[in-house]
């Protein structure tokens, strides 16, 4: 048992999703805490709901979960993908603003297209219009060194209020505070998922999402392109001084987590002919989510599909908790402390490893055997006490 | 027993996979040098962690003056009189000599400093043990000797009676290098307990009374210093009999390889000073050509101008006769220029990739390793394995090894590796052996000079004179960002090179 454990420590994807689950784990724990101080008698069976996710709701919540899916696991790519190269996109909710817009707009007046297309110019159209608003901070940072935290968070105020204005003068139904509805033919096809699904906004968007998800992960660990990204993201004085362009990437990056977000927001309004833009001061809820994803999944695409449907799962399951007298923001407070704590899985991992070391040092005669032996099982496990030194004062 | 100040009993210190420190016995009597030796990663640096209280230990006593203490931060071992010089100083720049003294312990009367009082115990011990400081001048305008006695006199302010040194004379120069060695004997002298880090067997030599060897985390020996060898102690240290003096032959020159024409190179940054000022000079093919020099005399800008990493300000580079000024530094890269850079960590690698993605950092779109911009793994992985075989590199799973995993001379392997399989004509190498052990040192020097007799161009940066003497066929010395000297090694003494390199004398 102790030896399948230690196999299993070397095992780096096992590690990646041991110091995923152990912060979910925690963070639902302390979530069950907030919600007995809410509501000591409703929180066992609330707790227990949101658990069980979109199950409770039989096919309607099965389909609602991945259709949030579908749109978080666009939202984290975004993020992710950036963050592989070193970029903190936190611009994605005015990609995610603007992508939406135009997917309206093109849905709504664009009407001479042949309705078998019109879906795909909207959502495409939506993509390039995330990718544009992306490219401004991709200018700035690799041009200008300007830091695209702050300018991908002022593109997000600029969004909003922009995109208020606009579905005000060009696209608005007063009667229900919104935009106007856009045509059936610029809806996303629903391959008959909503048979499968009835009642739900499950739709092909799902399909395109993990494809996506595919098609990154192969560009970032398959390809020359890809490579480069990495090693960026991972070292970027060593990457210069390799000859890599920088600057080039940093701009491509950003466009394509901006056309990323872009899509997102696009298939995200083109779910369901009632999805609607409600002009309001506050920023759109799910793109939100697109950091704690990312950081969930590590940044990989794979991860992060996974990461997805959790966070889609966990708050479909909260909002169907309500029913036991807790309000949705329950689940807020639950993803908020998740992600508290998935900063600290790299302690997480130490700790365990560290817990292995000593016991197998008391348990053998030798200390320099157990540790040779350790150290070859660990393989790659850092040996040098300086790097050791350094990577617990960075945590 | 009682003569022992410090004692440090069974100390075993383990990380995550490796013991740093297995049941160490470290003493210290009362006035001694007593140098620690050993390689990167034998546990010099853990055991003086666990003194200092930054680590603790897992197991073992330590006895200050007799009574068993627990030492759990800095405070602790400055409290009990354990003062440090860092190899790398802990000074505020934009103060003054007197201010970094006091910091952290001034005189106040009401809240205002009483700086009179302070200056007069500066003033008394800087002339007691002859550390001659000039305390109104601010740590940025001074030479880097001086540096190093504000440190030691700010140990002293302390009262510190225990005093350890970190490889202190790594930033020196050979003058400066036999000052610091009266300062510390005198500091002997007078009482004072010295612990001496170093790698250098000369120094030690010179200076100990006792060495302690440390290897993989053991403790090997304690010796007289009088009784031993370097080449012993060499051995001790490394754990086999090691070549201290390089073997080479007389160098066949040929054409001119690197050209640098009136060459001037701002700082990085928007500075608007110049750190290479009109430097000329070539380096032949066959030939190794050493720039020697005091840390931070333009020597990295020029560098970093050859290979482009900062735009030269006017002159001009050739390559072969071919005008490189304005190339980018991929051309560069691939078709002329190798680089084995000061900072294997910061420039020359990727820790978190593994061996295999390292070794294609310059070449990971070429044909070799990718088709229609898709990595051809089958070939990168062929090409790790061809070079970790040749090259010697140890690591624990070969190609896929997490580099940042590997120890300091195998990183620096990884990199020598890479560089010297390049096509190039041009091998600029700075500081390739800085922070390695003796074994390390040892194959990197063979290596240069395997690649020099194969008719390569090597421009060798180092700041260790005995590595400029043993391995260049030719040297100049860089002082305030011009060329000084340029000279045969066997035509000038290491102290003339220090009195050059001081810029307190000029050649040709």
């Amino acid at each position: 048992m102790k030896k399948l454990l230690n196999k299993l420590l070397v095992n780096n994807a096992f590690n990646s999703i041991l110091s995923s689950l152990i912060p979910i784990l925690m963070g639902l724990l302390v979530g069950f805490v907030v919600m007995y101080i809410f509501n000591p008698e409703g929180a066992w069976p609330g707790f227990l709901t949101m658990l069980q996710g979109g199950l409770t709701d039989q096919a309607r919540g099965i389909g609602q979960v991945l259709y949030y899916t579908t749109t978080y696991i666009l939202v984290g790519l975004s993020v992710g993908f950036s963050f592989q190269n070193g970029l903190f996109n936190i611009g994605v909710i005015g990609q995610f603003t603007i992508a939406a817009y135009v997917a309206i707009i093109i849905g709504a007046k664009v009407t001479n297209l042949p309705g078998s297309v019109h879906w795909l110019v909207a959502m495409l159209g939506a993509g390039v219009a995330g990718a544009i608003w992306a490219a401004f901070p991709g200018l700035l940072k690799a041009f200008f060194n300007v830091s695209e935290i702050i300018t991908t968070i002022m593109m997000n105020y600029i969004s909003i209020y922009l995109v208020n204005y606009l579905v005000y003068t060009t696209h608005y139904d007063k009667s229900i505070v919104a935009s106007a509805y856009i045509e059936k033919t610029a809806l996303m096809p629903k391959l008959g998922l909503d048979k499968i699904f009835p009642g739900s906004s499950i739709n092909s968007g799902l399909f395109i999402a993990i494809f996506v998800a595919i098609v990154m992960y192969i560009i970032l660990y398959k390809t020359t392109f890809g490579y480069s990204l990495r090693s960026c993201g991972l070292n970027r004085d060593a990457s210069q001084y390799a000859g890599i362009n920088e600057k080039r990437n940093i701009f491509l990056v950003m466009i394509i987590a901006g056309f990323i977000a872009g899509l997102a927001g696009g298939i995200n309004y083109q779910s369901s002919i009632t999805k609607v833009y409600k002009i309001s001061e506050t920023f759109i809820n799910e793109p939100g989510y697109s950091i704690p994803v990312a950081l969930l999944g590590h940044s990989h695409p794979l991860g992060i599909i996974f990461s997805s449907f959790f966070i889609a799962h966990i708050t479909v399951g909260g909002s169907l908790s309500q029913g036991y007298g807790f309000p949705v923001e329950t689940v807020g407070i639950i993803t908020a402390v998740i992600i508290y704590f998935s900063a600290f899985s790299l302690v997480f991992k130490n700790m365990l490893i560290k817990y292995f070391t000593r016991r197998k040092y008391r348990g053998s005669g030798s200390m320099i055997d157990a540790a040779s032996e350790l150290e070859l099982e660990l393989g790659a496990g850092v040996t040098d006490p300086d790097v050791i030194a350094d990577t617990s004062t960075k945590l | 027993m009682e003569d022992y100040i410090l004692e440090m009993q069974n100390i075993t210190k383990l990380f995550p996979g490796i013991i740093a420190n297995d049941n160490i016995n470290f003493n210290l009597k009362k006035g001694e040098i007593h140098a620690l030796l050993g390689e990167n990663g034998a546990g010099k640096s853990t055991l003086m962690n666990v003194l200092f209280g930054l680590y603790e230990p897992d197991g073992g006593k330590i006895y200050v003056r007799g009574n068993e203490e627990k030492i759990n931060n800095p405070q602790d071992a400055e409290r009990l009189g354990i003062g440090m010089v860092h190899q790398h100083f802990k000074l505020v720049e934009v103060f003054t000599a007197l201010e970094n003294i006091i910091l952290g312990v001034e005189t106040t009367n009401k809240g205002v400093l009483q700086m009179d009082k302070a200056r007069k115990e500066v003033e008394a011990l800087s002339q007691q043990y002859g550390l001659s400081v000039d305390l109104d001048l601010k740590i940025d305008d001074m030479q880097v000797g001086m540096q190093q006695r504000v440190e030691i006199l700010k140990m002293l302010y302390r009262e510190s009676d225990i005093l350890v040194f970190d490889e202190p004379t790594a930033v020196l120069t050979p003058q400066e290098v036999d000052e610091l060695m009266k300062i510390i004997e005198d500091l002997a002298a007078e009482g004072k307990s010295i612990i001496f880090i170093s790698h250098k067997l000369k120094e030690i030599q010179r200076v100990g009374d006792r060495c302690t060897i440390l290897r993989k985390g053991q403790r090997i020996a304690t010796v007289d210093v009088a009784d031993v060898t370097d080449e012993q102690l060499s051995e001790m240290m490394v754990g086999r009999k090691v070549m201290l003096q390089v073997e080479k032959s007389d160098p066949e020159i040929g054409d001119v390889c690197l050209k640098v024409d009136d060459l001037v190179v701002k700082a990085p940054g928007n500075s608007k000073y110049n750190k290479v000022h009109h430097v000329s000079l070539d380096v032949h093919k066959g030939e190794i050509v050493a720039v020697a020099g005091v840390e931070n005399n333009g020597q990295s800008e020029l560098v970093m101008a050859i290979t482009g990493l900062l735009p030269a300000t006017s002159g001009r580079i050739f390559i072969n006769d071919k005008d490189i000024t304005d190339w980018s530094i991929r051309d560069r890269n691939i078709e002329l220029v190798s680089h084995i850079p000061a900072d294997r960590q910061k420039h020359g690698l990727i820790l978190d990739f593994d061996l295999s993605n390292n070794f294609i950092l310059q070449t990971y779109f070429m044909d070799q390793y990718s088709k229609n911009g898709f990595l051809n793994y089958s070939n990168i992985r062929a090409h790790a394995e061809a070079l970790i075989d040749r090259f010697d590199i140890r690591s624990a799973k070969g190609p896929d090894t997490i580099v940042r995993s590997m120890s300091g001379g195998n990183q620096q392997k990884a990199i020598l590796a890479r560089e010297m399989d390049r096509k190039h004509d041009l091998l600029i190498a700075v500081q390739p052996t800085r922070g390695l052990d003796v074994g390390a040192i040892e194959y990197i020097h063979e290596q240069l000079i395997k690649e020099r007799d194969s008719g390569k161009a090597i421009l060798l940066i180092s700041l260790e004179l005995d590595e400029v003497m043993n391995v260049s066929d030719r040297i100049l010395v860089m002082f305030e960002g011009k060329i000084v000297a340029n000279v045969k090694p066997d035509e000038v003494s290491e102290r003339d090179l220090g009195l050059y390199m001081s810029g307190s004398k000029r050649g040709a």
